[in-house]
């Protein structure tokens, strides 16, 4: 099926299979390989993406059902020069270890913090519970995506 | 696992989406949100040919509430509902509820009707709708039909849906604003599907004594239903203590718990109580 869709912000039309998942859409057809797979069916969130803003998992999605859709991957959240305030915010509070949950982390939270900056430990907490990591034990990881909170505060002025 | 092979219909009608299911009868399923959906077609526990995307249909995503009750359009999603402040007031037992769904991504886009036509023994919505004697709305090339959703659940993963039906609406009944209830559900890992829950509501009459009470329990059977003996146990009492206890051993007695991977029977049964006990005392708290 030909789909037409906005990712990270250039528009894309493809041909893809009715049967492919948004998330394999993204890695194989695109190459996008930041969002990461882990269990494909819905568990450990590592393929959390954005899409009309809104957090979603990757791979409980087709990718024909994103027809007409804004898209966001962790590759349109980060830059090459510099990293962003809530990567910084992962680096200084060791919020990763071997990485592979990491994006869908950064994607999940940066979700949160732009609709709820002023979300509290527990809101984060709650939030990120469908997230798997196997490192951290994500307490740094709570910890990072709290500091950077003022961030998406400013950015969204009395929010 | 990758998908199984199918097909993708995105009607923009009711009519065209009932008209995809005639054709296509037991090759055919219906995708709302696919929260539930894409994983059983990723463990290739069904092979659909056609999957009929019902995100077009008009008016599926309203939430209404006069003085009768609450209608929630199929397409209605968790996220929805959680973000609907007059909902919350209106009726805090389902907002509350619906918090315990899942995951936060699920969560954005899980729908009502997904929900309530997979049928899991231990998810929410169907829990609240037996709960609180819902109605649900569904639509065939025949007309319309509604189901007492006490009559709806068959069992896991079964319910009275017949291949060429889509569910429309829930409907639940109205709710005074000075109802006490309470919902409390108890899973390993936060928005897993809960070992056991219950959801508790009663009215206190003129004298303070418990009148038209519900309870409701989810994950501790093949379906979602009511518990008479606990719900006898509060009926015309205060709700303190000794008929909290009361109303808990009769919920402990009463559910026919099953045994799996996750949690032995003795412990459902034991905790089917446990839960039914703190609901009933938080509804009675200030």
């Amino acid at each position: 099926m030909q789909i037409k869709f906005e990712i990270n912000g250039e528009m894309v039309e493809i041909d893809v299979a009715p049967r492919i998942s948004l998330a394999d859409c993204l890695r194989d057809t695109l190459g996008l390989t930041g969002t990461h797979l882990g269990c494909e069916h819905g568990v450990c969130g590592a393929c959390t993406v954005l899409v009309d803003g809104q957090a979603v998992r990757a791979c409980l999605m087709l990718a024909v059902e994103t027809d007409g859709q804004s898209i966001v991957t962790i590759e349109g959240l980060s830059n090459d020069d510099a990293l962003t305030p809530l990567q910084a915010s992962f680096r200084k509070h060791h919020a990763l270890q071997c990485g592979f949950c990491t994006p869908g982390m950064i994607t999940t939270a940066h979700a949160l913090l732009s609709n709820e900056p002023h979300a509290d430990a527990d809101r984060v907490r709650e939030v990120l519970s469908g997230n798997i990591c196997r490192c951290t034990g994500y307490i740094p990881i709570v910890e990072a995506v709290l500091s950077a909170r003022e961030h998406y505060a400013d950015k969204n002025g009395s929010k | 696992m990758k998908f199984p092979d199918f097909d993708y219909a995105c009607p923009a009608s009711l009519d065209e989406a009932l008209q995809l299911l005639e054709a296509h009868g037991e090759d055919a399923l219906i995708l709302a949100g696919g929260q539930s959906l894409m994983p059983v077609l990723a463990f290739r526990l069904a092979a659909p040919r056609i999957l009929v995307d019902i995100k077009k249909l008009p008016g599926l995503d309203s939430v209404a509430t006069n003085g009768e009750g609450f209608r929630l359009g199929a397409n209605v999603r968790w996220c929805d509902i959680l973000a609907n402040g007059e909902l919350r007031a209106a009726h805090p037992l389902l907002v509350e509820a619906i918090g315990h769904v899942a995951h936060y991504q699920i969560r954005n886009r899980g729908t009502v009707g997904g929900s309530l036509a997979y049928a899991d023994p231990a998810a929410e919505m169907p829990g609240i709708a037996v709960t609180c004697d819902a109605e649900i709305v569904v639509a065939s090339r025949t007309g319309e039909r509604i189901v007492k959703a006490a009559d709806f659940f068959l069992g896991a993963l079964s319910t009275r849906l017949a291949p060429g039906e889509i569910i429309t609406e829930l409907r639940l009944p109205a709710w005074p604003a000075k109802r006490r209830w309470a919902f409390q559900e108890f899973a390993r890992r936060r928005g897993d599907f809960a070992l056991a829950g219950t959801a508790v509501f009663f009215d206190l009459n003129g004298e303070g004594l418990a009148v038209d009470a519900h309870v409701g329990v989810i994950g501790a059977s093949d379906r979602p239903h009511r518990l008479a003996g606990a719900e006898a146990a509060i009926t015309g009492s205060r709700v303190d203590a000794d008929a909290i206890s009361a109303a808990a051993a009769a919920a402990s007695q009463e559910v026919e718990p099953m045994e799996d991977f996750h949690a032995p029977a003795a412990y459902r049964r034991s905790l089917v109580g446990t839960l039914v006990a703190r609901a009933l005392t938080d509804a009675m708290a200030d």
